[in-house]
């Protein structure tokens, strides 16, 4: 109905049945029987979680242990965080998001582990898998940023697929041609943020439909970078198309730290961007007046106009800002990855950005630990590929779209999102 | 009659331009098939003005004479003239008539071509544009014709049936699959309101998946035929017969996706089922209120949906004789949408549409030919819709053109603050109504509302 | 703060929504804009807000003229406003809320302990009770009013708008409001009250402005009658009185019994709700707006799940029954908001007409609808209830308020009534429509037809009803015969059982 408070209801005395939710928690129970099945179909077999990087000397030696029995530990671990959840529900309280977390992690490990019991070699390289998990996960997570602050804002981005899309192909030839890899960078940005500004100019001001506009940008990215990658690039690529790649800067010290050195503090500079703009899109957000004004705009854009705020402007900024992020996820997938532009290189990741915006509750960190997820996933299969593993690799795949529609379809109730999102602002 | 509902009226010019701006999905897809030819005649204009561009500044000719413009700047216009000539020459060779064949048959193959490529664009278009008149965004084409190319290819490699019943069988099946593909997603929505955006976007992926895994298996794959997920090829019972004779590709799947659009028509213009459909798109609490059981209509709709979007994906799997991949949709799916924006998400809108994109594509390899990248059919294509999705920018553009008839449209209620002002009939104005407008609508309402949904 | 408005004039198309408005609201004045529904009133208050921008005329601030090309401007300048729907976000706090637009801030970021401390001077000023860390939906109406205030307040308003303030109050929270504004204007902050209702214009208001048809009809005095303000606001003798004969009663027809609802959060929406119509009866139910009237009307339509109790029509069970059944069993509903509920604003008048009865029955033929009978009953509809529309081609979104209801009306009205039920049935209609409106209910209820009316107008509840129940929160306080006094009902319907 309205966006107004006006009374909808008498609420006759207090809550009289307090609804429980259980969706979460049955999920959470589902996914730890899934962790006790990998227990019990595991074999006793011995793995080893090899802490190096590889390629650098063994810091550590690696850590042996049985498969079976680890399972067994972690698949306890999950149900007991269900379990801790079944009571949370019960009492009529919310499950704090960390049962969430373990019972997710507990389940990947666990994952981990049995395949690695099912190769030959039992090994288990946990920097690789987590360098490429953030690694594949960069561009996603930048584009849930965008995502989310458009949201917040109010407006829909489907176009963030075609943001990444054109940022990526701007910042491949601009560096190429200019031999600048900051002007790739620079590039990528303002292609993205123009895309924003179409999708914002299109949406606010001729009022087209968010979503329409949004995948018809995607489609003409698509027909655009195509386009000139087979009429000029690929005939010209040493000139048009090999900008190189945005050197790793380690951090002195820290990236000496086993483990956590390697994966955090020796990256590209495009991935220390990342690690600084989630906590700072959630800092923007929440903490400061023009996060408020954003947030409130997604809400409930009359009562931000009635108070001086000018509703279509401040979208437009701010999704062109949220473009800036989303051009520099796709200078990622190039500079900060593998150098030239591929046809159609992003992949859908835009749409998983999408996904994630959601699944995260419009929440930058939780955005970003979906993504993380995806990210993973597809390291996963990379990694189970060359292992070995007896699960089919399209399955494998499938996996986080899978868990997407599920938790879009159960867990994330419709109310958390900023109420008028995707609906233009008019007046006079 | 059968009530245009949207037709354009033509409207005083003292109607509130305000009035014109309150745009939902469903409004501006009213918009686009309000317009009339010369808005899409202009916006076709426009894409092949930037078409040409982009054609002209790829050309390594022209860009040669870039080099000494200042000198002989003629030379430049020279070039650019022919690279424009040539490649409109190839698209018009490739698509409709190739007056360069030998033969009569071989002149006019580029356009059964064109039909053959506007069949499955123009089916699709009006699954799409189904799910747009009651109101859905179904982005999931690529899945849903997937899972009909699958279904519809399982039968006709592993049954055996005689000729004519094997096809229908077969069909039948890839309407199976692509309905349930789809009626998930209406599943979905109507029970835990998730949205059918995302809800589509994630089951394309989970379609090329699981189609993929199931074509290295046994199910769909002939394990003798090495390691690429392929499908087996139809039968020849199963295959959709040609129509031209053994000269011409085009085959019964385009009759079929004619006979569609008459469908389509009948559905959504003159039968109740469709003024049910309509009435959910338009607005769902009236609807409710009217005794529409709307949950049900999302799924019905959606199974519609995929329908029509299945005979595109059958058309692809029985309309050749070989074997056939993961990538048998051919980007159908995504085009389908625009397809059914540029048609206006009317049943002969989309026939136009589906020709015009099915003609862009056909032409794509006589592009080839002559050194211009297919893909600018691509960009004008979308150039094209987001053209026609924008009315004032065309516009702007144009200046010459007259203020467009437009329907005053009256929101569903809380939309706008200009609802209120749009309440004013164009015909009569008693002031008595004014009033009614303001009172009801001045403080309560705020930017617009079709979509309640979390995207 | 001295306001003055000259020759206002705001068109929207052809239509002229205030013309050449001109009023003057002296410093610490409380000055009553009187109107029916739609006069103009808000239209006005939205162009001194800079919501809408005037076509003539200037506006006044302490004589010097003043330009607001937006609310902002407006604040700055010193004037705030309580909209009638409230400016509000649900789910901010009220300090959030208060502070929104100009927040206490250093290097950006927001000083909330800065914005804590201001909601609660103000509200110490005002002996309001807000806790400034509340959530905004958590709060009952009348504090959410109070918050808006507060938002006012705390930029300095020296003119404070009240738009409807009171429309979604009880009668005491309407009490305490008049009492914050007598100690507002005591400050020296002018108030301009916009309302159509008189005898809070009588209680509060230093002068009275009473607009019609977006002109000024003239100043009135608080001394003057309601008569005469009434006849000024309406443009003639007001008489709202039906002519109707005495009811002949038959048996109890529509039977409810112990209904209880409950929200998707469990919350109570009705409360062991119990009444009966008899055949040709008229059950008003009167309150202020907000009590559970639209819930009992939607749980007897069979649009709320979770409806416990008993709802019976001629010995039929209708509490569980699908909206689909309970329209079959011969419901007539005109829901309470039309223009969401009732119509399809992008569909023709024919095809509203028709908008319950596309399953079967003379609109269909097979699978197909009936086109000629559906045109030929739009002619008669169109005919009968004197709809103004060129044809029955005619979007319906492009009729006037009380036409569309009209429409609404003729394809209710033309089912085989069991029972009519009908939500503010003259909501936003002209004075004409109202008459031809009410004539029309008060011929169903002699055809021998059991009516609930949902109405919070008490004019229209003492003009239509047979007998009277109010509700308060979520119950049915009392069930009075038709002819009960004015101030009992008002106690009613403040909650105060007899």
């Amino acid at each position: 109905m309205t966006q107004t408070l006006a009374p909808e209801a008498p609420v006759v005395g207090p809550v009289v049945v307090a609804p429980r939710n259980w969706k979460g928690a049955i999920v959470m129970a589902v996914v730890a029987q899934i962790t006790l099945a990998f227990a019990l179909t595991t074999g006793s077999v011995e793995v080893f979680f090899s802490w190096n990087d590889t390629g650098q000397p063994a810091v550590i030696p690696a850590t042996v242990v049985d498969a079976q029995l680890i399972c067994l530990v972690l698949a306890v671990i999950a149900e007991l965080c269900a379990v801790a959840a079944f009571v949370f529900v019960g009492m009529r309280r919310k499950a704090p998001l960390i049962l969430t977390f373990v019972v997710a992690f507990t389940f990947l490990i666990a994952l981990v582990a049995s395949v690695a019991a099912g190769s030959q070699s039992g090994n288990i390289p946990v920097v690789f898998l987590l360098t490429g998990t953030i690694g594949l996960s960069t561009a996603v997570i930048f584009g849930s940023l965008a995502g989310v602050l458009g949201e917040r804002v109010g407006v829909t981005n489907i176009a963030i697929e075609g943001q990444l899309l054109g940022g990526a192909f701007t910042s491949a030839v601009v560096a190429s041609v200019t031999d600048s890899l900051i002007l790739g960078l620079v590039a990528g940005m303002v292609t993205g943020a123009l895309l924003s500004m179409v999708l914002a100019g299109f949406s606010i001001k001729y009022l087209v439909d968010q979503v329409i506009v949004g995948v018809v940008l995607v489609a003409l990215m698509i027909g655009l970078t195509n386009f000139f990658y087979s009429a000029a690039l690929s005939g010209n690529s040493e000139e048009l198309n090999f900008p190189g790649t945005l050197p790793f800067l380690p951090i002195p010290l820290l990236s000496d730290i086993p483990v956590i050195g390697p994966v955090l503090f020796d990256q590209r500079p495009t991935t220390y961007a990342m690690f600084i703009l989630v906590p700072a899109v959630w800092f923007f957000l929440f903490k400061t007046r023009w996060g408020l004004r954003i947030r409130a705009l997604g809400e409930h854009p009359l009562a931000a106009d009635t108070v001086g705020i000018n509703v279509n402007r401040w979208r437009f900024w701010t999704v062109t800002v949220a473009g800036l992020i989303a051009g520099l996820g796709g200078a990622a997938l190039t500079l900060g990855s593998i150098g030239p532009f591929v046809r159609e290189m992003s992949a859908g990741q835009g749409f998983i950005a999408l996904a994630c915006v959601i699944l995260g509750r419009w929440n930058p960190f939780l955005a970003a630990s979906a993504a993380l997820l995806f990210g993973f996933s597809r390291n996963f299969r990379i990694w189970a590929g060359q292992a070995g593993s007896t699960i089919p690799p399209d399955l494998i795949a499938m996996t986080p779209y899978l868990v997407t529609l599920i938790a879009v379809a159960v867990l994330v109730g419709r109310a958390v999102a900023p109420k008028a999102v995707g609906r233009p602002y008019v007046k006079e | 009659m059968s009530a245009p509902v949207l037709e354009p009226l033509p409207v005083d010019a003292e109607v509130d331009p305000a009035a014109r701006k309150r745009p939902t999905a469903r409004e501006v897809l009213s918009d686009i098939a309000s317009g009339g030819p010369l808005r899409i005649l202009l916006a076709v204009f426009l894409s092949l003005v930037v078409g040409s561009l982009l054609i002209v500044f790829t050309n390594e000719d022209v860009l040669d004479t870039l080099g000494y413009f200042g000198a002989r700047p003629t030379d430049f216009f020279g070039a650019a003239g022919k690279a424009i000539g040539e490649a409109y020459a190839a698209l018009f060779r490739g698509a409709v008539f190739n007056y360069r064949a030998d033969s009569f048959e071989a002149a006019i193959r580029p356009l059964t071509e064109s039909l053959r490529f506007a069949g499955p664009l123009i089916a699709a278009g009006l699954g799409i544009a189904l799910s747009f008149r009651v109101g859905m965004f179904n982005i999931g084409g690529q899945g849903q014709m997937l899972m009909g190319a699958a279904f519809a290819g399982f039968a006709a490699a592993n049954l055996s049936l005689p000729w004519g019943l094997h096809l229908l069988v077969a069909m039948a099946f890839g309407f199976i699959g692509a309905g349930l593909w789809a009626g998930i997603v209406g599943l979905l929505k109507a029970f835990t309101g998730a949205h059918e955006v995302i809800v589509t976007i994630m089951l394309n992926y989970i379609a090329v998946s699981l189609i993929t895994y199931l074509m290295r298996t046994p199910v769909l794959h002939d394990m003798d035929s090495g390691n690429n997920p392929t499908a087996r090829a139809p039968q020849p019972t199963a295959q959709l017969p040609t129509i031209l004779g053994q000269d011409f590709s085009l085959h019964l799947g385009f009759l079929l996706c004619i006979a569609a659009v008459f469908v389509f028509w009948w559905l959504m213009e003159r039968s109740k089922l469709g003024f049910r459909l309509r009435m959910v798109g338009l607005n769902p609490d009236a609807a409710r209120t009217a005794g529409v059981n709307v949950k049900a209509v999302f799924i019905v709709a959606m199974v519609l949906s995929g329908l029509f979007v299945g005979l595109a994906g059958i058309n692809q799997a029985l309309g050749r004789t070989g074997t056939f991949g993961p990538s048998i949709d051919a980007g159908i799916g995504f085009d389908a949408i625009t397809v059914a924006l540029l048609g206006g998400s009317r049943a002969f809108g989309v026939l136009f549409a589906g020709l015009l994109f099915g003609a862009m594509k056909a032409a794509g390899p006589s592009m080839q030919v002559q050194d211009v990248a297919p893909e600018v059919l691509v960009v004008m294509q979308g150039l094209i819709v987001l053209f026609v999705a924008a009315p004032p920018l065309v516009r702007s553009i144009f200046r010459f053109l007259p203020e467009p008839r437009v329907v005053v449209r009256t929101s569903a209620p809380k939309r706008s603050l200009r609802a209120t002002a749009a309440e004013a009939p164009a015909t009569q104005a008693p002031v008595a109504q004014v009033d009614t407008a303001q009172g009801d609508g001045a403080g309560d309402s705020t930017a617009t509302a079709k979509k309640e949904s979390p995207l | 703060m001295k306001l003055e408005l000259r020759g206002i004039t705001k068109r929207f198309g052809s239509l002229v929504a205030n013309d050449g408005i001109s009023i003057t609201v002296e410093p610490g004045e409380i000055h009553a804009l009187l109107g029916e529904n739609g006069a103009g009133k808000s239209t006005l208050m939205n162009v001194l807000f800079g919501l809408y921008h005037a076509d003539e005329g200037e506006i006044l601030l302490d004589d010097q003229p003043v330009q607001f090309s937006g609310p902002g401007q407006a604040m700055t300048a010193g004037i705030g406003m309580v909209h009638q729907h409230f400016m509000l976000i649900p789910v901010f706090t009220v300090a959030e809320n208060v502070m929104l637009g100009h927040e206490p801030s250093r290097f950006g970021i927001i000083d909330l302990d800065a914005a804590r401390a201001r909601v609660r001077e103000i509200s110490a000023k005002f002996g309001f009770d807000i806790d400034p860390d509340a959530k905004v939906e958590d709060l009952p109406v009348g504090a959410q009013q109070r918050v808006e205030i507060v938002k006012a307040l705390s930029r300095e308003a020296k003119v404070l708008v009240l738009d409807e303030p009171t429309a979604v109050l009880t009668p005491q929270e309407t009490d305490e409001l008049m009492e914050t504004m007598r100690q507002l204007s005591d400050a020296g902050t002018s108030i301009v009250f916009i309302t159509h209702k008189l005898r809070e214009v009588k209680a509060v208001a230093d002068t009275i402005t009473v607009i019609r048809l977006g002109k000024v009809v003239g100043a009135a005095d608080p001394s003057a009658s309601t008569e005469e303000l009434a006849t000024m606001m309406v443009g003639r003798e007001v008489e709202l009185t039906v002519e109707k004969a005495a009811a002949r009663l038959g048996d109890p027809a529509l039977v409810v019994k112990d209904v209880n609802l409950f929200d998707h959060l469990g919350r109570k929406l009705l409360d062991e709700i119990s009444f009966e119509i008899r055949a040709g009866e008229i059950l008003v139910v009167a309150g202020v707006q907000g009590n559970g009237q639209t819930e009992l009307t939607e749980a007897i339509m069979g649009l709320r799940e979770k409806v416990h109790g008993s709802i019976k029509l001629s010995g039929m069970e209708l509490s569980h029954a699908a909206v689909r059944h309970t329209l079959d069993a011969g419901v007539g509903y005109v829901p309470e908001d039309r223009k969401k509920d009732g119509l399809v604003a992008e569909f023709t008048v024919s095809e509203n007409l028709m908008l319950d009865r596309s399953v079967s029955g003379p609109f269909t033929k097979g699978l197909n609808i009936d086109f000629a009978y559906r045109d030929q009953f739009a002619a008669d509809a169109i005919d009968e209830f004197d709809i103004r529309t060129p044809d029955g081609e005619t979007l319906v979104g492009r009729l006037s308020g009380g036409n569309q209801q009209k429409v609404v009306l003729a394809r209710e009205l033309s089912r085989d009534l069991k029972l009519l039920i009908a939500s503010q049935p003259t909501r936003g209609v002209d004075v004409g429509s109202i008459e031809f409106i009410h004539e029309r209910i008060v011929a169903v209820r002699d055809s021998g037809v059991p009516v609930l009316i949902i109405s919070t107008e008490l004019d229209e509840v003492l003009a239509l009803a047979d007998r009277i129940a109010v509700m308060y929160r979520g119950r049915i306080i009392d069930i009075v015969p038709a002819g009960t006094p004015r101030e009992k009902l008002g106690q009613l319907m403040a909650g105060v059982a007899a």
